[in-house]
């Protein structure tokens, strides 16, 4: 336990300092949510419209940030080696991972998210259930954001190929999250999509260790 | 004379007494670094690698941790399994896992709470090679040898029966080659084994195992 205890406390502060840590994040996702309303026009009833997703996508953009360097530091100077010399399984080393990335970067972001979307014009009684679907979110973005840095260990423009390879697995939890909240505005039922996100987060704390073990060993043998 | 003072006495019966490798062969990169490579260490014993650069030294060392895959023969430890023998050994090497932004301080206890050392033994580590005074720098500030020497540190902080060593005194000075020495010869007393990759030759009484390109 206190191996785990241990690991928790580095990941956390080592992704902490990561690109600048959760406050660089938080920047970027104040700066690509200021930019939608720029782009679009300032016209407030297509903008609320449209502000929930474009929170989503800035949540996303910013989880794909710190994601990059995850393994990609521990593999280049020689770390990852010593973490797979233990008795803990490299599974259970890549989930405390994760985990550690999601505290110090995926649940800052999620206090962000409802800010954001209520400045976009969304309305704020909508901001407990932005509040939950990014904390959710961002739990599905760290694992399954997880498998993409693991694969693309080793490689030139690692962080690109990450990119490339997660956005695509970023899709549906932006379209069960964007439903529920879509839904939740427009007085519908909205838990469906909203289970829909959570078993997606599920999945991807079960299944997504299991491939990035698989990938770091790959990349070290 | 510098060395650890407390090391313990002797290794626990759980732990691996015994490495051998039969007919070890590894591929790297399509090309055969080496074949037939067979090697016993008991208790107390010790070996060097020896031969040219890419002969195969380092990826002989990585395959004994179960980090790099054979291409034909078997890594045994004495009927232990090597998925629980992976917890019993250490491997120090020129890629040190250390962070430099990191103070050695922290990295020394991660390692040692990760290794499952307690923090009396870590003390007695930091002790041993003398990095107390540097414990609170950040790992970039230590120079070449410092952070080999608390690369080592974390070897005595979290106690393991085999040392996989990579040119461990490479970046060592004299005072330092002769006080691994003493560090080695305490491991080799109290039933551990060292497997070495060097060119230079250990302070230590060894065998030796010569790879050719």
């Amino acid at each position: 336990m206190s191996r785990l205890a241990a690991l928790i406390a580095r990941e956390t502060t080592l992704a902490w300092g990561r690109g600048g840590g959760p406050l660089v994040a938080l920047g970027f996702y104040a700066g690509v949510a200021t930019f939608l309303p720029l782009a679009i026009g300032p016209q407030h009833d297509r903008l609320a419209s449209i502000a929930t997703g474009a929170a989503w996508v800035a949540l996303a953009l910013a989880s794909l940030l710190s994601l990059e360097r995850m393994f990609e530091r521990d593999y280049e100077d020689g770390a990852l080696d010593l973490l797979m010399l233990s008795p803990v399984p490299l599974e259970l080393t890549c989930l405390v991972k994760c985990a550690g990335q999601w505290l110090a970067t995926g649940a800052p972001l999620a206090l962000g998210a409802p800010v954001a979307a209520i400045a976009l014009g969304a309305d704020p009684a909508l901001s407990p259930l932005i509040f939950a679907c990014a904390l959710l979110g961002g739990i599905a973005f760290a694992f399954v954001g997880g498998i993409g840095a693991a694969l693309s260990l080793g490689a030139r423009r690692g962080g690109l190929l990450t990119a490339v390879i997660v956005l695509p697995l970023f899709v549906p939890p932006v379209i069960f999250g964007g439903g529920a909240l879509a839904n939740f505005a427009g007085g519908l039922p909205w838990t469906a999509g909203f289970a829909f996100l959570g078993a997606y987060a599920a999945a991807a704390v079960a299944f997504g260790p299991l491939a990035m073990a698989a990938a770091c060993r790959n990349a070290l043998s | 004379m510098h060395g650890p003072k407390n090391l313990p006495k002797s290794l626990d019966v759980r732990l691996i007494s015994l490495l051998s490798i039969r007919g070890a062969a590894v591929r790297r990169g399509g090309r055969l670094l080496f074949e037939g490579v067979s090697l016993e260490l008991a208790a107390g014993e010790a070996c060097v690698l020896t031969g040219p650069n890419g002969s195969g030294k380092t990826s002989l060392l990585r395959a004994v941790a179960g980090l790099v895959r054979l291409e034909a023969g078997e890594v045994g430890f004495g009927g232990v399994d090597p998925a629980d023998a992976r917890g019993d050994l250490h491997l120090v090497g020129h890629a040190d896992g250390l962070k430099a932004a990191r103070t050695a301080r922290e990295e020394l206890t991660f390692w040692t709470r990760w290794g499952g050392g307690t923090d009396a033994a870590q003390r007695e580590a930091a002790e041993a090679l003398e990095l107390v005074p540097l414990l609170d720098l950040e790992v970039r500030r230590l120079s070449a040898g410092q952070r080999r020497r608390l690369a080592l540190a974390r070897m005595l902080a979290a106690p393991r029966p085999l040392w996989l060593l990579d040119e461990p005194l490479s970046p060592l000075d004299a005072r330092w080659r002769e006080g691994f020495g003493a560090i080695m010869r305490r491991h080799l007393d109290g039933g551990g084994m060292i497997l070495a990759a060097v060119h230079d030759p250990l302070p230590v009484a060894t065998r030796s195992l010569e790879l050719t390109a």
